[in-house]
C-alpha cells in the first residue's frame, strides 16, 4: 500500500466512524419526555454492546472452551492442558519464571518509587527530577529491551576485545571478568525483571508521591512535636497514611507484570529459561499452532489476575469503611 | 542535565514547614546521594541509547558508547538506513504505520466511551446498574484470552490484512477503562448543573455537548494521552493481527530486527531511538494530564 492510500484509509475510517456517532446522536436528539431517555440509552450503549460481546465476551469464553481440547481443537481431552503446564518440566520452569516476575517486580517497583518520591518530596528540583524516573514508562516495552541489550550485551574476555555493554565494562573497569547476564539460568531471570522494574518504579513513584502530598500537615506537625524521628515517620505516619495507594500500586503492577511478554520476546525468545506465561502463551498458540495449550495458558492469566483485582478490591472497601 | 537535576535536592521547603521537615527527611546529604544516584541508573540506560545512535557502525560493534566522550564521531547514516526500505528495516513505512493505527485506535473508543458514560451516569434505564458492573468486570479480562477467537472472527469477515482488525481490537481492550473512568468524572459534576439544563428544555445531544463536553475536556485528553501511548507501544496486538510487514507498526519492526539481527547494532539503536521518540515528546509535551490520568485511573481502578 502506497503512503496516501494508508492516510487515506485511516481518514475514511475516522470519517465513517463519525458517521456512526453522528446518526446516533441524531437518533437519541429526535426523542424527548420519558421515551427519550429508554432510547438515548439504548443507541448510546449499542456500539459499545456490540464491540464487547464479540470483541471480548465472545472470545473469552471460546478460549475457556478450547483449553479443554488438543492442539487443533479437534477433541476434547479434559483437564489434560493444564495438568501439562503443572508437570512437564519445561512449563513447570516458565511458570516459576513467572512467580518470580510478579512477587520481584511490584515490591521492589514499589520500594524504589517510594523511597525515590520521599527523597525529592518538597525539593527544590522536585518536578525534573520526577520526570527522569518516570520518562520510561513512555517508553514501549520493546523499546525499552532494546536499550537494556546495550546494558547486558557481552563480548569475550580476550585482549583487544573490548566490552560494547556498560554493566560489563563496569565489571572489567572494577577486575572482574564479563559475564553472560542474558544466558545464565536462573540469574537471566533477574536481569530481564530489571528491565520491567526500570519502567513500572515510575508509575510507583507518581502515585505514591501524590498520596504522600495529600497526608494532612498538622498529623506530620503531630508527630514531630511528640518527638518522631525520620524512620518513625516513615514508618507510623507515611506508610500508614498511603496505604490504600500503595496497595493499589502494588496490585497494579503485579497485574502489568504478569500479563507483559515483550520484554522476554525482545530480550531472549524466552530461551535459556527465561519464558514467561504470557511469552509462552504468543508461542504456543501463534508460532507452534498448539490451540489448546495456548488457550489453558491463557485461561491461567486470566485466573491468576482474579484474586490480585480481588484483593485490591476487599482491601480498598476497607479502607473507605473506616 | 541528571546532575544537575538532582545535585540541587536539599530542600528549599515552603517556609511554613520548611524548619520542621528538611530536618525530617532522612538527613538531606544521604538522602541527595541516594536521589542522584537512582537518577542517573533511570537515565544512563536511554542516554546511552541514544548516543550509540549516532555512533558509526563499526564504532558501535567494537567499542561502548562511552568511548563517545574520548573519542567523538558523529554520523546520521544509522537513521538513514534504518528508515530506508533497502536495508531490509523498512522503519520509515512503520512509523507511518503506527499513526495510522494509533489514531483511529484512540478516536474511536474515546467517541464511544463518552457516550456509553453518559448513559451509565445521567440516563435512568432499568439494567443500568446490572450492565454497569459487567463493563466494569471487563476491565480485569486478559487481552490474551481473546486473540485467537478473535482473530478468527477477522478471518472470517474477510478483515484481514486490514487496519480494521487493530482499530477494532484496540477499541474493544480500551472500552470498559475508558467508560470507568469517564463515568467517574462525569459523576463528579453537580447535579443541579444537568437538571438546570433540563429544566431549559435541553435534550441528552445538548446537555452533553453544552455543558459535559467543556466540563470534560481534561479527563478527555487524559484518557487520549494513556491510550495513544498505550497502543503506540503495543507488540502483543500488533504482532497478533498485522500478519504483512505492510501493516506492521515500529514495534513489530523493532522486536523482529531484535530476534533476527540481533548483531546489527547500528540499526537496532537508531530504530529503537526512532521508536521511542514519538511517546517521549508527546509525554515531555503533555506530562500534566498524563499524571492525572495516571493518578485517576490508578487511585480509583
Amino acid at each position: 500500500m502506497s503512503t496516501s492510500h494508508k492516510i487515506t484509509q485511516a481518514g475514511l475510517a475516522i470519517l465513517l466512524f463519525l458517521a456512526v456517532v453522528g446518526a446516533i446522536l441524531f437518533v437519541a436528539s429526535r426523542f424527548s419526555g420519558r421515551k427519550a431517555d429508554r432510547t438515548t440509552a439504548a443507541v448510546f450503549l449499542l456500539p459499545t454492546v456490540l464491540l464487547l460481546s464479540i470483541g471480548l465476551l465472545y472470545p473469552a469464553g471460546r478460549t475457556l472452551y478450547l483449553s479443554f481440547f488438543n492442539s487443533s481443537g479437534s477433541s476434547f481431552t479434559g483437564f489434560d492442558n493444564y495438568t501439562k503446564i503443572f508437570t512437564d518440566h519445561d512449563d513447570r520452569i516458565v511458570v516459576r519464571n513467572t512467580v518470580l516476575w510478579v512477587v520481584i517486580t511490584p515490591f521492589v517497583a514499589t520500594g524504589i518509587g517510594l523511597l525515590y518520591a520521599i527523597l525529592v518530596d518538597k525539593a527544590r528540583w522536585e518536578s525534573a527530577a520526577k520526570a527522569l524516573i518516570f520518562l520510561p514508562m513512555s517508553i514501549s516495552f520493546v523499546g525499552a529491551g532494546v536499550i537494556w541489550k546495550f546494558i547486558y550485551e557481552y563480548r569475550p574476555d580476550q585482549p583487544g576485545i573490548k566490552q560494547i555493554g556498560l554493566l560489563n565494562q563496569i565489571i572489567v573497569w572494577l577486575g572482574g571478568s564479563p559475564q553472560q547476564w542474558l544466558l545464565n539460568s536462573p540469574w537471566n531471570n533477574l536481569f530481564l525483571i530489571a528491565v520491567m522494574v526500570w519502567i513500572q518504579a515510575g508509575f510507583a513513584m507518581t502515585v505514591l508521591s501524590a498520596a504522600i502530598k495529600a497526608i494532612p500537615e498538622d498529623i506530620v506537625e503531630a508527630a514531630r512535636l511528640d518527638g518522631v524521628k525520620a524512620w518513625g515517620m516513615f514508618r507510623y505516619v507515611t506508610v500508614p497514611s498511603i496505604r490504600p495507594s500503595l496497595i493499589v500500586v502494588l496490585t497494579t503492577i503485579g497485574i502489568a507484570t504478569l500479563k507483559v511478554f515483550d520484554i522476554v520476546r525482545t530480550m531472549t525468545g524466552g530461551q535459556f529459561s527465561t519464558s514467561v506465561i504470557a511469552n509462552e502463551f504468543y508461542t504456543q498458540t501463534f508460532r507452534a499452532a498448539n490451540q489448546g495449550l495456548g488457550a489453558a495458558l491463557a485461561v491461567i492469566l486470566f485466573v491468576l489476575v482474579i484474586p490480585i483485582v480481588g484483593y485490591n478490591i476487599r482491601q480498598l472497601r476497607a479502607s473507605e469503611g473506616r | 542535565m541528571t546532575a544537575q537535576a538532582t545535585v540541587a535536592l536539599p530542600a528549599r521547603a515552603d517556609v511554613r514547614v520548611a524548619a520542621g521537615q528538611a530536618k525530617q527527611r532522612l538527613t538531606s546529604r544521604w538522602a541527595s546521594f541516594a536521589a542522584v544516584v537512582l537518577g542517573v541508573l533511570w537515565t544512563v540506560p536511554t542516554f546511552g541509547l541514544a548516543l550509540s545512535s549516532i555512533r558509526p557502525e563499526l564504532q558501535i560493534k567494537t567499542t561502548g558508547w562511552w568511548t563517545y566522550f574520548t573519542h567523538p564521531e558523529f554520523t546520521l547514516d544509522n537513521y538513514r538506513a534504518a528508515l530506508s526500505s533497502d536495508s531490509g528495516t523498512g522503519l520509515g513505512h512503520a512509523f507511518l504505520n503506527s499513526f495510522v493505527i494509533t489514531i483511529p485506535s484512540v478516536l474511536i473508543p474515546l467517541a464511544l466511551a463518552t457516550l456509553a458514560a453518559y448513559a451509565f451516569a445521567w440516563v435512568d434505564f432499568r439494567g443500568r446498574d446490572l450492565l454497569f458492573v459487567v463493563v466494569f468486570a471487563l476491565q480485569i479480562v486478559p487481552i490474551q484470552v481473546t486473540l485467537l477467537p478473535l482473530l478468527k472472527i477477522y478471518n472470517a469477515t474477510g478483515l484481514t490484512n486490514t487496519y480494521w482488525t487493530v482499530w477494532l481490537s484496540h477499541s474493544c481492550f480500551a472500552l470498559p477503562l475508558a467508560i470507568f473512568l469517564l463515568h467517574n468524572f462525569m459523576k463528579e459534576i453537580p447535579r443541579e448543573l444537568i437538571e438546570a439544563a433540563r429544566m431549559d428544555g435541553a435534550g441528552h445531544v445538548t446537555i452533553i455537548f453544552r455543558v459535559l463536553l467543556p466540563l470534560l475536556t481534561p479527563a478527555l485528553a487524559a484518557f487520549g494521552i494513556f491510550q495513544f501511548l498505550w497502543v503506540w507501544n503495543d507488540l502483543l496486538v500488533a504482532l497478533t493481527f498485522t500478519s504483512t510487514p505492510d501493516l506492521a507498526p515500529l514495534t513489530v519492526n523493532l522486536a523482529n530486527l531484535s530476534g533476527t539481527r540481533g548483531t546489527a547494532w547500528h540499526l537496532l539503536a537508531a530504530g529503537a531511538f526512532i521508536a521511542i521518540i514519538v511517546p517521549v515528546a508527546v509525554f515531555l509535551s503533555l506530562q500534566r494530564f498524563f499524571v492525572r490520568g495516571l493518578l485517576a485511573g490508578g487511585l480509583k481502578g
